[in-house]
């Protein structure tokens, strides 16, 4: 079982939003210098806390985009939930200048590292994308030739979040695939997925089970449960498909 | 970390006194039931689950679906808050007190580790676990618990994280020392009370 403990408390720290870029029409990537910062590992997630004028305090987890090897700072993309307390103030409310209180980093089992090596199977859905990306840039960060797929399902291509990076990474390094799934509407002449993932979707796409592949999957509840279940029934060792979910919540 | 911080433009949304009241800090109201887990959902068929109290006992014991099933068993009505900040209330739980099962088992011991399909691990002092604090649960809602939130069987021990709360729960180790299990081997606090925003090591 990989992983540290973390040592002493994590203390809240103040971060300031130094740059905002739009990802989609829903999602936000927000980097934060945050002096200090000891680093993270690749798929580890920050808290965050808000504060109204009154005292009242509202906290959410966000996974962490950005690789350690961008010290100093955090960037974390965030999806707007239309009904959600914290996630549109981060999204349409935020500005460079603005601080925001977080501390972390946070999980220690969701986490690859180029030493652990693979072949590398990432597997998300929606904004399960974010902590696979901090995976990715590490990857690309360390120069590492992991043999990697991604499988990224979105509901359409306008959907797809860091899709211009992807499609510069993929052009450049011949060890990381992507495979988009587009389940709900697709580009004319699109002639990848169409569908939900399945199991004989991921059989397409997954490394064979004899190479020992690593997969992490996140996404919703049900997408991470297809998905988990597909690859152990593929003969994947459930001990190396590691999981995160995001459940039905309206809270965000 | 100045108190005194206030985010520019954020106002909230407060919850009705009652029921911000029942919610422990830095927690919101969840209505769904949001599902955590760090790996594949194991399905082990009921004839050949069991669930075994084991390790610093005077005999270990045993018990098979049916029997476990067989045990003196209680409703338990409680608030749940889960350690990525949402909280349920009043979610509805079927299934038998720890307290009926280590009444079966002599031991002097002061920690109990509860393991699960899948090699999930958490450690809880006994005191925790005894007293009418926690089950072994099979129902939720009146239905048999859904794989996917730890059925056949979990742990329910709703005054702490719900992490403590083992999903695929398959017994107990006692133990004279207390260790660390899965999530507190990974930074995550050794009890975990929300009241007292445990969250992580340190807290």
């Amino acid at each position: 079982m990989e992983g540290t403990t973390l040592h002493g408390r994590l203390t809240w720290q103040l971060g300031e939003v130094v740059e905002t870029r739009t990802e989609t029409a829903r999602a936000r990537s927000l980097t934060l210098a945050v002096p200090g910062w000891l680093g993270h590992r690749p798929g580890q997630h920050v808290d965050v806390r808000l504060t109204a004028d009154d005292g009242y305090q509202a906290e959410r987890s966000y996974s962490i985009a950005s690789p350690p090897e961008e010290r100093g700072k955090v960037t974390i993309t965030v999806e707007r939930l239309d009904d959600g307390e914290v996630s549109p103030y981060l999204v349409d409310e935020l500005k460079p200048g603005d601080r925001l209180e977080l501390r972390g980093p946070i999980g220690g089992y969701f986490v690859w590292e180029a030493p652990m090596g693979g072949p590398l199977l990432l597997v998300g859905g929606g904004s399960g994308i974010v902590p696979l990306m901090a995976m990715i840039r590490h990857r690309r960060a360390v120069a590492s030739i992991v043999p990697t797929r991604l499988l990224y399902s979105a509901r359409s291509q306008e959907e797809v979040i860091y899709r211009d990076e992807l499609d510069q990474l993929t052009r450049r390094d011949g060890m990381l695939e992507v495979i988009y799934t587009l389940t709900r509407r697709q580009p004319p002449g699109w002639t990848g997925y169409r569908r939900r993932i399945d199991g004989e979707l991921l059989r397409d796409v997954a490394w064979p089970p004899r190479d020992r592949p690593r997969a992490y999957i996140c996404g919703p509840t049900q997408f991470v449960e297809t998905a988990a279940s597909a690859l152990v029934s593929l003969g994947f060792d459930p001990a190396q498909v590691k999981t995160e979910r995001f459940g039905p919540t309206g809270g965000g | 970390m100045p108190e005194s911080f206030i985010s520019r433009g954020f106002r909230g949304r407060r919850q009705a006194g009652e029921v911000s009241a029942r919610l422990p800090p830095g927690q919101y109201l969840e209505r769904g039931f949001p599902v955590l887990s760090a790996g594949p959902t194991p399905h082990t068929p009921l004839e050949r689950w069991d669930f075994s109290i084991v390790g610093s006992v005077e005999q270990p014991k045993r018990w098979t679906w049916d029997e476990l099933r067989a045990l003196p068993h209680e409703s338990v009505t409680a608030d749940i808050h889960c350690v990525t900040k949402w909280s349920k209330l009043d979610s509805h739980w079927e299934g038998v007190s720890i307290d009926t099962l280590l009444a079966q088992v002599e031991s002097e011991a002061d920690y109990v580790i509860a393991f699960s399909d899948g090699g999930y691990t958490t450690n809880l002092p006994r005191e925790e676990v005894t007293g009418g604090k926690a089950w072994v649960a099979y129902e939720y809602e009146g239905e048999p618990i859904p794989p996917e939130h730890g059925g056949p069987a979990r742990l329910l021990v709703p005054h702490l994280y719900f992490w403590k709360s083992a999903k695929w729960v398959r017994g107990l180790r006692l133990a004279e020392q207390d260790e660390p299990g899965f999530w507190e081997s990974l930074g995550y606090h050794n009890l975990g009370d929300p009241w007292k925003e445990q969250r992580y090591t340190g807290d």
